[in-house]
């Protein structure tokens, strides 16, 4: 079959496409990104009629999905991990409920925080909704892991999640395909009441649920953990997902002297974790993200046998893993370059030059003045840069759509005017529902609407309120003479800072909308523009 | 065979095409290949890395181990430094010597260069220059790149043909270009050697 030289999160989108998918639901958010984009420029899933528009958020995007799987087609739903929390209704509910088409949400954990909030290991979320987890560790796992897992969805009519980490979603390697196969036809559920979760019907799905753990476990036992025997038994091994690679990274020759439990799979396999305690004098636990596995296997009161891992301080108890962290919890040598000179400065990420939100900030901050700092709540995207140097021109990046609701709290409380900054499509993703709150209340606060036109920092997606912000705002029951929009340009600042000055002093809910494109997605679009005038 | 890469520069500098142009190389070459990439907030103008593993045989980790990296390639000068405690001590440095300046503390570039100069093994080249000489100020990296094709294992031809299909869609003009600026950087190196 075709090789191909795919990042983890495209082998898991061109899993899908082979497997059969009818249509992937996503908002953007990194490191998950890429699958959907993949499918979205993919000439086969654009044959198949494959849909692949952009959900408003991550609940709107498992909720589609799970209509589609109950229509009996297969579907794929993808988000950041973060994004499984706004997610975690439809998701936890959809356990009980059960698929009928074959249904897997994919959540991309971010350990390190490269591009996140926090490093929540999404692990947890698939234990806590009883459904089985797969968990690659490398790229063609992956792949192979994404057909296997809507087989065991339709056989047991249960979603199931894939849970990735970043290194694996951002990481290139070859990958071999299978024989793609055909869409499933529409067929409906077989207990047209099967998704009614009514307390009495609930209940019953929640036990079925619970009968189900042990085939899931059984499933676990079979298929993609594998156990691996070493002759000296004073040290076991659990390594889950990738860290299995960086594990043996350090055993160049792959001789490993000790019992390697290689887990990719979850419920835990109980016969391999028994095997692995019952043979070893101690046992090692390799994890990116939370000490999951280690806690489960420790207990409480850890009494029995010594495990180590993030716990114990082997391993560090943040962070991503790497080769040389799981070589030193080894007690291996490990190898070091030289210090980086005392010269080198950090580089932050930075806004980019000719920004709109840099005439946006530079407007409201000199706005602002006479109120004093510390009253401006914003969200997540570019614009959340706002916070460093040279602009600090925020004071808080909590959960997207925060900024409206945080800021009509502290108005609340009495600190007026408070002020909310938020993008575009953050506003359409959850920052809607806050502003009915405000409106409602009539609260004393001003948000400010980044409207660059575009998904900004996830590099670029279109953005669902495009051209429709102002008109939702008024829908919400702004009032029209508070919702002033402006284009925010440097020579447009003297007549930009009058309308934050005025509006700042309203006493009610005002929506100021600086509109500009983002200048990277401009720029993108001129040379698309030029490439075809050149070609005619 | 086995070359453990690191690729520097700042987001927005388009180190991910070096990366296109050696992988689809080495898979040309039949070789194994790992690459992981850095994409979200770091690409608005933060420092960037992708580690880049090459090998006859099959490859475990996506990271390179600390210390073990052959080389790092760098489009800018002082993100070459960054990466330091990944190289190995035989290990190379192959850098362009033109500053990104978007921090208001960037040191001076001669320190930066008098700093590169303490490495044992080090390439470094006005890639700028030597693309904008040639018309096509868009194939610095393609400069970089011909830099350090003498230290990566794999044939030249196999390069030259990467760029011919990678570029594929841009006409014989952006191909011949980019060549002759892979060609120029290594004909530096060898000078160098």
């Amino acid at each position: 079959m075709q090789k191909l030289l795919l990042l983890g999160d495209e082998a898991i989108a061109q899993a899908a496409i082979d497997a059969g998918i009818s249509g992937i639901y996503a908002y953007p958010g990194t490191p998950s990104t890429e699958i959907t984009e993949y499918i979205q420029h993919s000439k086969e899933a654009k044959e198949k009629k494959i849909k692949s528009t952009w959900s408003s958020n991550e609940k709107t995007a498992a909720e589609a999905a799970l209509g589609m799987s109950y229509a009996g087609k297969r579907t794929m739903v993808c988000m950041k991990h973060v994004g499984l929390n706004v997610a975690a209704d439809s998701f936890v509910n959809a356990a009980v409920t059960g698929a009928n088409g074959g249904i897997i949400y994919v959540s991309a954990d971010d350990p390190s925080m490269h591009s996140s909030q926090n490093e929540q290991d999404s692990r947890f979320f698939g234990k806590f909704a009883l459904i089985p987890i797969l968990e690659p560790s490398n790229q063609q796992e992956a792949y192979d892991m994404v057909h296997y897992g809507f087989e065991i969805s339709e056989r047991y009519k249960t979603p199931v999640m894939m849970r990735i980490t970043t290194r694996l979603a951002h990481s290139r390697a070859g990958v071999v395909r299978k024989q793609a196969r055909a869409q499933n036809e529409i067929k409906l559920p077989e207990d047209l009441r099967q998704f009614v979760l009514l307390p009495a019907i609930a209940r019953k799905r929640y036990k079925l649920l619970l009968d189900n753990q042990i085939k899931f476990e059984k499933e676990s036992q079979e298929n993609f953990n594998h156990y691996f025997d070493g002759n000296d038994k004073s040290l076991g091994i659990i390594a889950c997902g990738i860290a299995y690679n960086y594990l043996i990274e350090n055993y160049p020759d792959r001789n490993i002297p000790y019992p390697v439990l290689k887990l990719n799979q979850y419920p835990l396999p109980r016969n391999y974790v028994t095997k692995i305690i019952n043979e070893c004098k101690e046992i090692l636990v390799l994890e990116d993200g939370y000490p999951m596995v280690e806690e489960l296997i420790k207990g409480y009161l850890s009494i029995g046998l010594k495990i180590r891992g993030r716990l114990d301080g082997s391993i560090p108890r943040d962070g991503e893993l790497n080769p040389n962290i799981v070589a030193k919890s080894l007690g291996m040598a490990v190898s070091v370059g030289k210090d980086i000179p005392a010269l080198v400065a950090a580089r932050p990420p930075s806004l980019c030059k000719g920004c709109p939100h840099i005439d946006s900030y530079a407007a409201l901050t000199e706005a602002l003045e006479p109120y004093g700092k510390g009253r401006v709540f914003s969200d997540i995207g570019c614009y959340t840069l706002g916070a460093l140097k040279p602009y600090e021109a925020i004071n808080s990046c909590v959960d997207m759509g925060a900024s409206i609701t945080m800021a009509k709290g502290a108005a609340d409380a009495g600190m007026v005017p408070a002020v909310a900054v938020i993008g575009d499509s953050t506003f359409t993703h959850s920052g809607m529902t806050g502003l009915l709150d405000a409106v409602n209340d009539k609260s004393n606060i001003t948000v400010v609407i980044l409207d660059n036109s575009t998904t900004g920092m996830t590099g670029g997606q279109d953005s669902a309120g495009f051209e429709k912000i102002e008109f939702i705002c008024r829908g919400l029951g702004v009032e029209e003479e508070h919702i002033r929009i402006l284009k925010p340009i440097h020579n447009k600042h003297e007549e930009n800072l009058k309308i934050f000055k005025d509006e700042l002093a309203y006493n009610g809910v005002s929506v100021i909308i600086p509109r500009r494109e983002c200048i990277v997605a401009l720029s993108k679009r001129m040379r698309v523009k030029f490439a075809q005038k050149d070609k005619k | 065979m086995k070359k453990d890469i690191i690729l520097a520069g700042v987001g927005g500098q388009g180190i991910l095409s070096i990366a296109a142009i050696i992988g689809l190389a080495a898979v040309e070459a039949g070789l194994y290949l790992k690459q992981a990439e850095v994409h979200g907030m770091s690409q608005r103008g933060g420092d960037v890395q992708s580690h880049l593993r090459l090998s006859d045989k099959e490859i475990a980790s996506d990271l390179i181990p600390e210390g073990k990296a052959d080389m790092i390639i760098s489009v800018e000068p002082m993100e070459s430094l960054r990466y330091l405690p990944m190289l190995s001590p035989d290990g190379w440095v192959i850098t362009n010597t033109k500053p990104f300046i978007n921090i208001p503390n960037y040191p001076a570039i001669e320190h930066v260069i008098a700093e590169i100069g303490k490495v044992k093994r080090h390439i470094i080249i006005d890639a700028d220059l030597i693309a904008n000489d040639i018309g096509s100020p868009k194939s610095a990296n393609m400069v970089i790149l011909g830099a350090a094709s003498p230290f990566l294992d794999i044939e030249f031809g196999k390069l030259e043909n990467a760029i011919r299909f990678l570029f594929r869609k841009k006409g014989d003009e952006v191909i011949n270009k980019n060549i002759e600026a892979l060609n120029l950087g290594r004909k530096h190196s060898e000078k160098m050697l």
